[in-house]
Order: C-alpha cells, then sequence, then structure tokens
C-alpha cells in the first residue's frame, strides 16, 4: 500500500469513533498493544527529546524501503508514533520524504502534532524524514 | 467580604469553554488570569496615554510617565521598600535574577562560594552556573528531604566566610513548599552573604515586606498576580544596588555620553536601559491595587481551604502520590499516578476542560531527586472553587480509568 492509502484508511477508520474518548482509548490501546522498538536501540542516540515525553526512533533498510521502529514513555504519545510508523515504515525512501502528515488533522489529533507541543512527534516526523533522506542517497 | 462567586465575575476568561468544556484553569503557577480591571487599564493606556517615557515635553509623555512612576510608589508601597528608587522595572523574575547575576561577577572571585536551593527553578540555577563559570566562584547546595523541604541544618554547615551570595525561592514553584527565607536571610548575613529571593511564586499568595525580611533582593513577576506578561520588578537594598554596574547599556540608564566616556543615572534608572513595558508596569500597579482590593489574608485563607480540599479529595485516588508534602506550603499539589506518565494525565484533562501543567516545571533537580519524569501539578487561585476541584478529581479518575 502506498503511504496515502494508508492514510486514508486511518481516516476511515477514525471516521467511525464518535467522540474525543473513543478517539483517545484506540490510541492508548495502540500504544499499549505495540512492542515498537527493541530495547538494544533504546539507547540515548536514538532519544528524541521533547520537552517532557520522550520519543526513541530507530531505523534500517530492507531492500529499498525503509523500516522504522520507536517507542515512547508517555502512552498516548505511543499511540500516535504506532499510527505514524504505520504510515511511513516499510516505504520507500523518496515516498517518506515526500510524504505529508495532513491526515493527523483529519483525525482530530492535529494539537499532537504542533510545533508548540512538548512531546517530541514533531521532531520525530522530521527525524523519520532525515533518515530517509540519508537511505536515499545510498540508493 | 470575601465572595468567589463576585471575584469571578472580574475574570472574563474563567466564563470560557475548552474542547466544549467549562474551563478549569489550575494552572495558576504558571501565570495568573487577568481582571477586567487590569485589562480596562491596559485598553485606557493604549487608548489615552501611549507615549514614550521619561524625554517628552509633551503631554502624553507626562502623563505615560506620572503613570509609570505612580505604578512603581504602588509597587514600592506594597512590598514596603525603603525607596521607590530601589523598585527596579524589569521584564519578570528571570530578567531580575540575570540583572544580580551579572551584576555580581564584577563583585566575585575565585574561592567564593554561591549557595542556591535544591528547590530552585531553572532560571534560579542557570545564571549562577553561568556565573561561576564567570567568575571561578564555586556553587553549593542546600539538599532537599523527601517532603521536598530544605535541610535547613545542612545548610548552616554550608555557609562560611568565603559565602558571597545565597539564592533560595521563597515557595518552590514544582511543589509549592514555602522555604524558611526569614532563617536564610538571618544565618547568610551572620557570614556577610548577600540573599537573593525569588518572589515569582510567593508574591502571588502572601504580602512580603522586604524591610522585616532584611532581604537583599526579591525579584517577581507581575504574570503571576494578575498583571500582564513582560513584566516584573526586582527589589534591591539601596547600598547593593549601588554597589552593581549595570546591567545593559543604552538610552534611559544614562547621565551622560561622550565617546570618552558615559556616566551613568541614578538608580533607578541605571538599570532600566531602553523603553520599558510602560502599560505592563501601570498595569501591575493596577493588578497590585486588585489583589490588595481582595486582600491577601483572605486570598491565603481561602486558597489553604482549597488546598486542603484538594489534598484530600485526590488522596481518595488510590495509586495517586502527592510530591511536596510540606506543612507550610501553598496551593500547589503536584502529584502522579502510579505507573502512568503525567504527560497523558494532562493530555486528558485538557480534553475536559481541565488546565494543568505536566512536565518538570523547569525543576529537572526535584524530579531527578525523585526519579520521575515530572508531575502533573494544579495550582489554584483564589478564584477558583471546590467546584472546579471536583472537575479536576473527576478527571484524574477518567484519565486513571482510560490509561491504567
Amino acid at each position: 500500500m502506498t503511504i496515502e492509502d494508508i492514510q486514508n484508511e486511518i481516516i476511515d477508520e477514525f471516521s467511525m469513533f464518535e467522540d474525543w474518548e473513543e478517539r483517545y482509548q484506540y490510541m492508548i490501546d495502540l500504544g499499549k498493544d505495540l512492542p515498537l522498538i527493541d530495547d538494544q536501540y533504546k539507547t540515548d542516540d536514538n532519544i528524541i527529546k521533547g520537552c517532557q515525553s520522550k520519543v526513541w526512533v530507530h531505523a534500517e533498510m530492507d531492500t529499498d524501503k525503509v523500516v522504522f521502529t520507536a517507542d515512547s514513555d508517555a502512552i498516548i504519545t505511543k499511540g500516535i508514533i504506532a499510527i505514524l510508523i504505520r504510515v511511513f515504515s516499510s516505504q520507500h525512501p523518496k515516498d517518506i520524504i515526500e510524504a505529508n502528515t495532513d491526515f493527523i488533522d483529519k483525525i482530530g489529533l492535529k494539537e499532537h502534532l504542533s510545533p508548540t507541543r512538548a512531546n517530541g512527534l514533531v521532531s520525530m516526523v522530521k527525524q523519520l524524514k532525515m533518515y530517509a533522506i540519508a537511505y536515499q542517497t545510498q540508493l | 467580604m470575601f465572595k468567589v462567586e463576585n471575584i469571578r465575575k472580574d475574570f472574563p476568561i474563567l466564563s470560557r469553554q475548552v474542547n466544549g468544556k467549562p474551563l478549569v484553569y489550575f494552572d495558576n503557577a504558571a501565570t495568573s488570569q487577568t481582571p477586567q480591571q487590569v485589562i480596562d487599564v491596559i485598553v485606557d493606556y493604549y487608548s489615552n496615554y501611549n507615549a514614550n517615557i521619561h524625554r517628552g515635553v509633551h503631554a502624553l509623555s507626562q502623563e505615560a510617565t506620572d503613570l509609570y512612576e505612580q505604578a512603581r510608589y504602588k509597587i514600592q508601597a506594597h512590598f514596603n521598600a525603603k525607596h521607590a528608587h530601589e523598585i527596579i522595572y524589569t521584564s519578570g523574575t528571570t530578567h531580575g535574577i540575570n540583572l544580580v547575576a551579572n551584576g555580581f561577577s564584577a563583585l566575585l572571585k575565585k574561592g567564593d562560594e554561591i549557595i542556591v536551593s535544591a528547590l530552585e527553578h531553572h532560571s534560579n540555577i542557570v545564571p549562577w552556573q553561568m556565573l561561576c563559570e564567570r567568575t571561578g566562584a564555586s556553587l553549593k547546595v542546600i539538599p532537599m528531604n523527601q517532603n521536598g523541604e530544605l535541610e535547613i541544618k545542612l545548610f548552616e554547615t554550608l555557609l562560611n566566610q568565603n559565602t558571597k551570595l545565597v539564592f533560595v525561592n521563597h515557595i518552590s514553584n514544582a511543589l509549592g513548599t514555602i522555604n524558611p527565607i526569614e532563617h536564610i536571610i538571618k544565618k547568610a548575613h551572620e557570614v556577610g552573604a548577600a540573599v537573593l529571593v525569588d518572589g515569582a511564586q510567593s508574591s502571588p499568595h502572601i504580602k512580603p515586606d522586604v524591610q522585616a525580611l532584611d532581604v537583599d533582593f526579591y525579584v517577581v513577576s507581575a504574570h503571576k498576580m494578575c498583571g500582564p506578561t513582560g513584566v516584573g520588578v526586582l527589589y534591591g537594598k539601596e547600598e547593593w544596588l549601588n554597589k552593581l554596574p549595570p546591567y545593559q547599556g543604552g538610552g534611559e540608564m544614562i547621565a551622560e555620553v561622550t565617546f570618552e566616556k558615559t556616566t551613568y543615572a541614578a538608580l533607578p534608572h541605571k538599570f532600566e536601559a531602553g523603553t520599558p513595558n510602560i502599560c505592563g508596569g501601570i498595569a501591575f500597579g493596577t493588578a497590585i491595587d486588585y489583589m490588595n482590593a481582595v486582600g491577601f489574608d483572605a486570598i491565603a485563607s481561602y486558597e489553604h481551604e482549597l488546598l486542603e480540599y484538594a489534598t484530600e479529595k485526590l488522596l481518595e485516588i488510590e495509586g495517586l502520590k502527592i510530591y511536596g508534602t510540606s506543612e507550610r506550603k501553598t496551593s500547589v499539589i503536584s502529584f502522579n499516578l502510579e505507573g502512568i506518565h503525567p504527560y497523558d494525565v494532562g493530555t486528558i484533562l485538557d480534553k475536559l476542560g481541565v488546565a494543568v501543567r505536566t512536565g518538570h516545571h523547569c525543576a529537572q533537580p526535584i524530579m531527578d531527586y525523585f526519579k520521575i519524569p515530572g508531575t502533573v501539578r494544579a495550582s489554584f487561585a483564589f478564584y477558583n472553587t471546590k467546584a472546579e476541584i471536583d472537575v479536576l478529581v473527576e478527571g484524574v479518575k477518567k484519565a486513571k480509568m482510560m490509561l491504567s
């Protein structure tokens, strides 16, 4: 599936929720369920410092696709990471570089990707793209 | 007579909604809300008096200058400074601290010692670290205990003839602990050290008397006291302010300028380079009038009632731990739910219209002491109600349910 297909799929899923509580409960459950990163990659080198919640990101290449794993110490942040990973991971670097994150707005989570929110997610998206740019040059 | 329902009518923002819910504003330790009386003065200033001060011969400039200087007298009276020129307008507490730290860089030498407390805000740690780097002085820390209180006996052992400065907040922003500054000042003076007290968190709750305290420097921000942001004052004893060199060069702070030499203006202008926050200063005076009209005794006793009520209700929630359990504290409750990140709790509370602060509250050393990433901090002001605390408590229960 392309990044856009996945984003549309997520928008569809979220459209079924009636209020913020259902949306957040879903994200919290996503955050709880997924083992997102191998512990060996939860290093200081891989940490993205938001003022409040920490985010770890690890990237590796699988033939011509970038595979991301990530984690956070806050569960709502982790839930959003799960969504971002679903969108961006196992994609071609070029597609990752060109993709936008407007879908976050459409699923009612805009405030979490606001540059003023001190949760590290904005930096995380930047970091994903940086990895993609780096891998792109190697292809 | 203190009636919270009447007071709330003075604060237009308290009737707005957030995320479709009535706003419950419990982030007062970060910034207080603004009463209509202060908002009116700001509007009035820009509608009728806006001009640059001190230098103009025209009527507007004179009127603006009068209002700005009258506000200085109000602030002097409020803090009971001996002289109006001991009140230096700043952009806020951080500016005041930096002004003093910078001034002391000319007075300190290698081997001198500075003492700060473990309960400090970053703004009261970093400037002193920078000062130590510049001068070769060393920084010592008054430790704290599990209740979030300073270990005063240990403080006394840190004092010696090399101690030149002691910096401590009157009240901790992260935990609400009221520090025994009277004792700290007395002991510091015994070895000849100057004391700077950060009053950012105390000034909204109590009325400090700087002469009775015998404090050398006391810094506050207007925006914690129902005033606007971007303005505050540094109180300094005249003798100390005369000893310190100017902080910034510019207009307003000079007596005479030639390319060979500049002589500096007298206090307070020596420390007030450039065009100040004129409207902010005037509005700060009005905010102080407003708080005094409500009455600091009434404020303290009502806020204490809110603190006790909220503490009792929150502690009924299983797995909730409060950080900062001193007998002497103001209306600040820092807490966590067991196994749940404070950021998550704050996010859910925001969805319910409850504004709290989450994180390390710019006091990372305190969080490191408790080995936590941060806390949820609810801080109450005199315009808050028990009904709002009930909304908070229900919100925390909901957050716990969703996040567990």
